[in-house]
This record gives structure tokens, C-alpha cells and sequence, in this order.
């Protein structure tokens, strides 16, 4: 697998003509803690030659000093990259490793075995081509090798290398070899991995690597890097339909205006014709534009821009695709929901969910089951927590572009968001869109929100009241209902226990519930604001991700958020359920305050300190606000 | 059927990691270093925005003790390309006269090249800044992502890493917080090469050899670029056929040896090599992780 030197020195324009040709094949290697990952990886470093001599002397120095292989050279040394995993000697994150033959490039997922790192492990599959799946051949089949098997085929990888390392330890027992070999084909059957290549090999000592082994006649199919060199690579969807998400919008002058993405799918050529989803317009195909002259043709993993022959409104996050055959359109769907965050997934709870280059906000409504990756058991689940993999219902808060994943895993596949850390913390492959998402219509009301609240002579809003338990929140809503009530105005005043007798007696406590808990009551008090009511809602509402969303649900203007700021020990000592001494002694659980989080308010509109104003003053702070707003 | 080959590929992703972060972000900008890994990111940038001229700046951290000829191509660069350039150079570290002679490689990076960076991205409030790094270079990082979130005082927490799936970047941020974003981090440097000669991009001469005026120093030829260089008794400047394989701050760049005057000479050269690529820069070979540790300080 050696650079060809007598080539590269007798004809340097030739090698880089046919170098110029070669394919890029990207593959995963996925194992348990000391199944010989990174010394694999080292191995295919220095045997494809592209080691220099001061990185070698720095190999052989790192080996001497921390290596585990005596007076041997220890490739581990050379792909363990960040300072503390060198130190515990394993490793801990996704690490991208390039090496070259005269045949093809390579670009190797590096991802470890730990369970708590699914995480990575799903990451480093989404890009790759192939997996290779290490096994030791002394300890043959194991949970993680199970584990990584069902992810490496959730994520859709076709083609897995089976490599059975270690076998110098195993006398090269052909025997425990097939044995193996057999034990994973009864289990692959079963996740759906039909090609499957078992290699034996010995990473350390380099057999099967990149040379046939002497020690194992009775192998006769290809070493490692000869499979790596030939598999096919599928070409990116070329043979699927057309799809380009629009990622920008290039519009240089009143002349030219260009509609910029990575062709997901399928071929295109001018006079192609194509459909804009969402919106379902049509037009054609009139120019591919690129640097150094437009194109006849371009194909999937092609950066482009298009021009098309009429001017119609494109944006990006739009998906253009084949007029013929288009891709879906819905906003509510199965899907499968990897968790990647410390924090847990909170059902009903709203996350920005990014497919191909639109950004949505969505909601998981229900968990149908999870799945236990190492026996792929279905279990019942309320929440997701890290590295946990469940199948769901997901709500959109509106309609996108889509394929099932399994037809297209660049329109298929998405990453949802925190709203409040900016993290990814899950990432998602949809199945196919629910029936209910596209028989339930909005029907258009000819009496809308404006009037029914002209005829009240007042501007609908909802005044959201916050603050722990006992902090005086209902004291101050039902205060400032009075002085409104007596002014003629139409209100309403949802009180958190008082709807809890009712409308959510179902829920209870748990962070789950008190989404839901809020969830609901957003909804009632928007179906209330189109009534033309002013709605007092009065609800601990700890956490600030749902009273964002309860502030999304309106329009800009109609949601005032009332901080009913009161100390936990003024509230704790004022007690007047008694709930707060209940809690201290541990008779109610999920108590805010005490062993449950409450997110104050960062940015409300309404502050009441309730340690230095009386309700009535508060109420009418409050009323003087509604006053300068316009509302009354 | 097209196979597409593996520089289609690698420009492909290229392209469309630049095009989402004008897409998503308010206020980018492009490290240009001169370099032939920013030549290769600028010409992605022409291609991806083309008819469009990119709609960023590009910004170079000017230490002060750059080769000559680097300045005189970055200015001709930016004029070719109408391009609006940025030169930041940190004023204070300049009046306090660090320098690479008197303060030491590593005092003279931080100061003027991590600080100023600093300096650059905190007075103009860019929000995304486009770096030419690619994995292959170095260990530390291999393991870094595509989109890298930095604090608003610009450190990195390699714990923090967002996972990167599919092409779905994840560009969000905090007020304050700014991404660097690494569009070439799947090239080696042979790809470099490759794609240099195949799309003909310009590169700065002092990648090809030719007769310059040399000391050895510590084990490398150092180029005596402007008079600042003090040489000691017994060192005379000798003129030696040499090339860089690296560019930088003159006083930290050794030089090799070399008869590689044209492009494929160079790769010719490259291929049959013994010594990689960052072995010429000083700075890397203080402590094992330095790289991680300066990366969690600020630098690039």
C-alpha cells in the first residue's frame, strides 16, 4: 500500500493525475475498551507509509515512556489525542484520522467503546460508508459489540467489517474464529446487517492488516486495507430522487438570483423540472451555476447553485426537488430519538430541531418505547436520559420537506437543540409522517381575535404569574382581578390548583408532569386570549423553557410575564398551606424550592417584590403597566 | 453514474460548511494567513459564493515579523480577489516591544498573535471566524469539531464539544460566545497540494526554493528577512538553495534544503519525504499537549 516511489520520482504529473482520480471511502471502527482500536488505527498510519521520521522518533519516545508494549512500538500513542485520556489511556471522544494508499483516501472515524459514549459513537456512523466492528477473538461476542452493531445499522451503514482481532492470542485458531464469525451473523440477522466481512486478524502484529498473514493459511479472503481499497462505495444517493435544502440565497445584483445548497439526492440538469417544499411551486431548472463555467449536470454531494426560470419565492431551509417525484410534506411524525444530552429529554418540553437547512421548533408529544441497545428490548418511558434511544411521536410547530430516513438520511435526519444552552442534545432519523398530521386542518373563522376583543373594548393578553409556592402569586392575581372586573372588564384567572383539580388531574409532580402541567395551560390561555379575555394565569412555573414556550404560543405584545418575587425563606416561613414543613419532612416529593429547581425569571416584564409592596399596591403596579400598554 | 473523487468531495463540504455559516451567523469574518491552507480556503470561499464575492472580510493578525514577501502577496491577493482586508496588529505588545528575539517564541505567539487575535475579534464583534487548521496537523486537533463554540473570552472546553451529525452544523450561541469554524479539517496536506495543482491556485514564492540569505540556529535555517534579526559573532548569513514548507513568523520558520522551484517538484519532494509538516515551526515543540493547552487559551 506504499506510495509508489520509483512512480512519484520518474513521473510526478502522472501520479498526480491518476492521484487526482482517487475516491474518498469514510469508515468507523467501533469496539469495546481494549479491543486494539487505536493500536489498529496506528498500524494502517505507519503501514501506509505516511509517518515522517520526527513523528516516529516521537512514537518511539511516547512508547518508551508511557507505552504498554515494552521495547515495541505502541501505535495506540499515535492517534490518543487529548492530554487527559493519554493519561488513562483510553479513548474519549470522536477522533478523525486521515490516511492515503495509491488507491483511495481515507478518512477514519475513531470512536470509543464506553457505554456513557453512544453519543460519539452515533456521531462518528452518520458520515461514514463503513464500519468496522472489533472483536477480541479471546472474549468473541459482547454486549457492546451487540450495542455497536445495532447502532452502527440504526444509523444505516450497510457494509461492516468484522474484525476479529487479537488472534495471536488464540493460537490463530481457525476454530475460534468461526465460531465467532457464526455467533455475530445469528445476531446481525436479526438488527438487518446483511453484508458482513469477517476478517481474522492481529493488529499488534500487523497480520491481515495490510499483508496476508503467514500464521493463518486457511484465510484466503482479503486483508483489511484490500477490502477497505475495493468496497463500493454507494454514491450518495445518486440514484434517488433529486433534493437540494436551499442554503442561502445568492442574489449578487437585480440580474442574478441563485439558490445555494449541497445536493442531497438524486442528478440534476437544466430543464429539469422542480418542486419548492413546503410551498409546492414549480418552475425549471435553467442554469447550474459554478466558478468556472456553468455545468450540464451535477449529482448528489455536489455544492451548487441553481437558477431557475421563473421568479418564484425560495428561501433557505426550502427543499428543491424532482417535480416528478417530491418529497414529503407533514408536521408531525414517527421518529427515532437518540439522546445525547445530560439533560434528560422532557416530553412536551419545545427544542429548535434543524433538518437539512431549516431550523423548527419542535416537541416529542409522546414516547411510544425505548430501546434497550444491548437486547433491544422495548420499554415503557416517560424520559429520555443520556445515550438513551427511543422511538417517538414528534409535533412541529410547522410543516417541512422530508424523507424517511431510511430512503435518504440527508432529508431524513435531524439534531434537536436546546433553546436555553444552544446544545445539540439529540439527534433523529424519521420514519414516516402521521396520518393525523395531514387530515387535521385549520378552519378559518370569519370572527377573529381582533374583534371578539374590539366588542370587550379591550386588548386581549395574558398576564403569566410566577414565583414559588406561597410567594403570593394568587393573592395578587385575584387582587388585580377585582379592580379589573370592576372597571367591566372581561378576565379569567387560571389558578395552578385549581386547574390541577381538573383539566390535569392526571399529572403529578415530576419534571414530565410539570411540562405537560404547562403545556396545557399555555394552550387554555391562548384559546382564552382569542376570546378576547385578559387571562391571569397564576403557576409556579419553574422552569423557563416552558414559559418561553407559552410565550411563543402568542403574539408579540400579548404576554406579560409578572416575576412574584418572594424569597424561598420569606415564602417558607409566610407556609400558608403548610406544604413547605410537609416538604422538609420529606412527605411530598418534587417540592420548587426544596428539591425541585425554580428558574427565575431573567428578563420579565412585571417585577413585584412582595417583601416591600402589599398585594393591593402590587395589583395596582400591575394595572398601571396594562394601562401604559394599552390593554385597558 | 459520477464517482465523485475525493477532492470533489472534500470541496464539496467545504463549500456548503461556509455557506451555513453566512447563513446562520450575523457577522463572519475569514482568518487569512497567508498560508497555503488560506489560499485553498480563500479560493473555496470565491467558488462557493461565486457570481457573489463572499460576503465576509478577511482578517490578518499581522505580528509584525511576517516574511516580506507574505505581506506583499497578501495586499496583491486582496487586490486580485477585491476582497476588503483586515491587518490587526496588537499595538500594545508592539509598544512594549515583543518580538520574537527578545521575548521568545512562545511570549511572542501569545502576545501578538493569540492576544491580538483576540483583540481583532472582540473591536470588530465578529460572531464566526473561518480558520484554514486541519486535523491531520496535530493530535489535539483530530478531535476537534467543524463548528467549535468559544467562550466570550475565547476559550475552547474540549468537554463541551457539540456532537456533529450528518451536515447538520449546530451554529447557535450565546450573546457574547463566537464559533471558530474549520472548513478544511478533513484535508491532509497532500490534498492541499493536490488541489493547489489542480485548480491552480497562487501560492506565496517562498514555498518554492530558491537562493535566500541563511543562519543555523538551534538546529534550523533561519531566514535573515529584514535587518531586526540580531546575528551573533560567530554567524554570517550564507546564501543556501532553500524552501519553506510552512509559513509564518520569520524568526520561528526553519527552512529546508531544497531544488523544488515548481509545484510539482514540491509535491514530488513532499511525497518522498522524511519530516512532517509542523516540524519546522518552533512553536509546537514545547510540552506534549501544548497544542490543546493553547487551544484552551485562545489560539486559533
Amino acid at each position: 500500500m506504499a506510495h509508489d516511489a520509483d512512480l512519484i520520482a520518474r513521473d510526478i504529473e502522472g501520479y498526480l493525475a491518476e492521484q487526482e482520480r482517487k475516491s474518498l471511502l469514510r469508515f468507523i471502527t467501533c469496539g469495546s475498551v481494549d479491543d486494539g482500536k487505536s493500536t489498529l488505527i496506528g498500524r494502517l498510519l505507519y503501514e501506509s507509509k505516511l509517518l515522517f521520521e520526527d513523528q516516529l522518533q516521537q512514537l518511539e519516545a511516547d512508547s518508551k515512556r508511557m507505552g504498554t508494549q515494552g521495547e515495541a512500538l505502541d501505535f495506540a500513542l499515535l492517534v490518543d489525542g487529548l492530554s487527559a485520556e493519554r493519561e488513562q489511556g483510553i479513548t474519549i471522544d470522536v477522533a478523525y484520522r486521515f490516511f492515503t494508499t495509491d488507491r483511495r483516501k481515507f478518512i477514519v472515524a475513531d470512536t470509543p467503546g464506553h457505554e456513557q459514549y453512544t453519543r460519539n459513537m452515533v456521531t462518528g456512523a452518520s458520515t461514514a460508508d463503513v464500519a468496522v466492528i472489533l472483536i477480541d477473538a479471546r472474549k468473541g461476542v459482547l454486549t457492546q459489540t451487540r450495542r455497536h452493531s445495532y447502532l452502527v445499522s440504526l444509523i444505516g451503514i450497510r457494509n461492516v467489517v468484522l474484525a476479529v482481532n487479537k488472534m495471536d492470542l488464540v493460537g490463530y485458531s481457525q476454530e475460534t474464529f468461526e465460531t465467532i464469525v457464526a455467533d455475530y451473523r445469528a445476531f446481525a440477522e436479526r438488527i438487518g446487517i446483511e453484508r458482513i466481512t469477517a476478517i481474522p486478524m492481529s493488529a499488534l502484529r500487523g497480520d491481515n492488516v495490510t499483508t496476508a498473514s503467514d500464521a493463518m493459511p486457511w484465510y484466503a479472503g482479503p486483508t483489511l486495507i484490500e477490502f477497505l481499497e475495493t468496497v463500493e462505495i454507494e454514491s450518495g444517493h445518486q440514484s434517488r430522487p433529486f433534493r437540494m435544502p436551499v442554503q442561502w440565497v445568492n442574489r449578487p445584483n437585480l440580474d442574478f438570483r441563485g439558490f445555494a445548497g449541497l445536493i442531497a439526492g438524486g442528478t440534476v440538469r437544466p430543464g429539469d423540472r422542480v418542486r419548492v417544499l413546503p410551498s409546492g411551486r414549480e418552475s425549471v431548472v435553467r442554469r447550474i451555476v459554478a466558478h468556472g463555467g456553468d455545468l450540464d449536470e451535477a449529482v448528489a454531494g455536489q455544492s451548487v447553485t441553481l437558477a431557475l426560470a421563473d421568479e418564484i419565492d425560495i428561501s433557505r431551509g426550502d427543499v428543491l426537488c424532482s417535480a416528478t417525484e417530491p418529497a414529503g410534506v407533514a408536521d408531525q411524525f414517527e421518529a427515532t430519538l437518540i439522546w445525547m444530552s445530560e439533560e434528560p429529554l422532557l416530553p412536551g418540553r419545545p427544542y429548535l430541531l434543524k433538518i437539512g437547512t431549516r431550523v423548527v421548533t419542535g416537541t416529542v408529544s409522546a414516547l411510544k418505547y425505548k430501546v434497550n441497545v444491548n437486547t433491544l428490548e422495548h420499554l415503557a418511558g416517560k424520559t429520555l436520559d443520556l445515550n438513551e434511544i427511543a422511538v417517538c411521536n414528534l409535533s412541529l410547530d410547522r410543516a417541512v420537506a422530508f424523507d424517511a430516513y431510511e430512503d435518504n438520511r440527508e432529508t431524513g435526519g435531524f439534531i434537536l437543540i436546546d433553546r436555553l444552552s444552544n446544545a445539540t442534545v439529540g439527534a433523529g432519523l424519521l420514519h414516516f409522517a402521521l396520518r393525523r398530521s395531514q387530515n387535521v386542518h385549520w378552519q378559518a373563522l370569519d370572527v377573529d381575535k381582533a374583534a371578539r376583543a374590539t366588542l370587550k373594548a379591550q386588548k386581549a393578553c395574558v398576564l403569566w404569574f410566577t414565583g414559588l409556592s406561597g410567594a403570593g402569586k394568587s393573592t395578587v392575581a385575584n387582587m388585580l382581578e377585582k379592580k379589573l372586573f370592576a372597571q367591566g372588564r372581561h378576565t379569567y384567572l387560571l389558578d395552578g390548583d385549581n386547574v390541577r383539580h381538573g383539566l390535569n388531574k392526571d399529572l403529578g409532580f415530576t419534571d414530565v408532569d410539570r411540562v405537560e402541567n404547562i403545556r396545557r395551560v399555555a394552550e387554555v390561555a391562548k384559546l382564552m386570549v382569542d376570546a378576547g379575555l385578559i387571562v391571569l394565569v397564576s403557576f409556579i412555573s419553574p422552569f423557563r423553557a416552558e414559559r418561553r414556550m407559552a410565550r411563543d404560543l402568542l403574539e408579540a405584545g400579548e404576554f406579560l410575564e409578572v416575576f412574584v418575587d418572594t424569597p424561598l425563606a420569606v415564602a417558607e416561613q409566610r407556609d400558608p398551606k403548610g406544604l413547605y414543613r410537609k416538604a422538609r419532612r420529606g412527605e411530598i416529593r418534587n417540592f420548587t424550592g426544596i428539591d425541585s429547581p425554580y428558574e427565575a425569571p431573567e428578563n420579565a416584564e412585571i417585577r413585584i417584590d412582595t417583601t416591600a409592596m402589599s398585594p393591593e399596591d402590587a395589583a395596582d403596579a400591575v394595572l398601571e403597566r396594562l394601562r401604559d400598554a394599552g390593554i385597558v | 453514474m459520477t464517482a465523485l473523487t475525493h477532492l470533489q468531495r472534500l470541496e464539496a463540504e467545504s463549500i456548503h460548511i461556509m455557506r451555513e455559516v453566512v447563513a446562520e451567523c450575523e457577522n463572519p469574518v475569514m482568518l487569512y494567513s497567508i498560508g497555503k491552507d488560506s489560499s485553498v480556503m480563500l479560493h473555496l470561499a470565491m467558488k462557493a459564493f461565486h457570481p457573489a464575492k463572499p460576503p465576509f472580510p478577511l482578517l490578518h493578525v499581522d505580528t509584525t515579523w511576517k516574511f516580506r514577501e507574505m505581506i506583499e502577496f497578501r495586499d496583491r491577493t486582496a487586490e486580485r480577489l477585491g476582497l476588503e482586508l483586515l491587518v490587526h496588529v496588537n499595538r500594545e505588545g508592539l509598544e512594549r516591544g515583543i518580538g520574537p528575539f527578545t521575548h521568545g517564541s512562545s511570549v511572542h505567539t501569545d502576545v501578538m498573535k493569540t492576544q491580538g487575535l483576540k483583540q481583532a475579534l472582540d473591536r470588530y464583534g465578529f460572531d464566526a471566524a473561518f480558520g484554514g487548521a486541519r486535523r491531520d496537523e496535530e493530535k489535539s486537533r483530530a478531535k476537534e469539531r467543524i463548528f467549535s463554540v468559544r467562550t466570550a473570552q475565547h476559550r475552547w472546553d474540549p468537554k463541551q464539544q457539540r456532537p456533529e451529525l450528518w451536515r447538520l452544523y449546530n451554529a447557535r450561541k450565546a450573546k457574547g460566545e463566537s464559533l471558530r469554524v474549520f472548513p478544511l479539517s478533513n484535508w491532509t496536506e497532500l490534498d492541499i497540494w493536490q488541489y493547489i495543482h489542480a485548480e491552480n491556485i497562487p501560492i506565496v514564492p517562498l514555498y518554492f526554493a530558491a537562493e535566500r540569505p541563511v543562519v543555523r540556529r538551534d538546529g534550523m535555517l533561519i531566514m535573515v528577512d529584514d535587518d531586526r534579526m540580531p546575528l551573533e559573532p560567530d554567524e554570517t548569513p550564507e546564501l543556501r538553495r532553500v524552501r519553506f514548507r510552512t509559513l509564518g513568523c520569520y524568526p520561528l520558520t526553519g527552512a529546508i534544503d531544497s531544488d523544488a522551484d515548481s509545484l510539482i517538484a514540491i509535491v514530488r519532494e513532499m511525497l518522498l519525504a522524511t519530516t512532517s509538516e509542523r516540524h519546522g515551526r518552533a512553536i509546537d515543540h514545547d510540552a506534549a499537549a501544548s497544542m490543546e493547552k493553547k487551544k484552551s487559551e485562545g489560539y486559533f
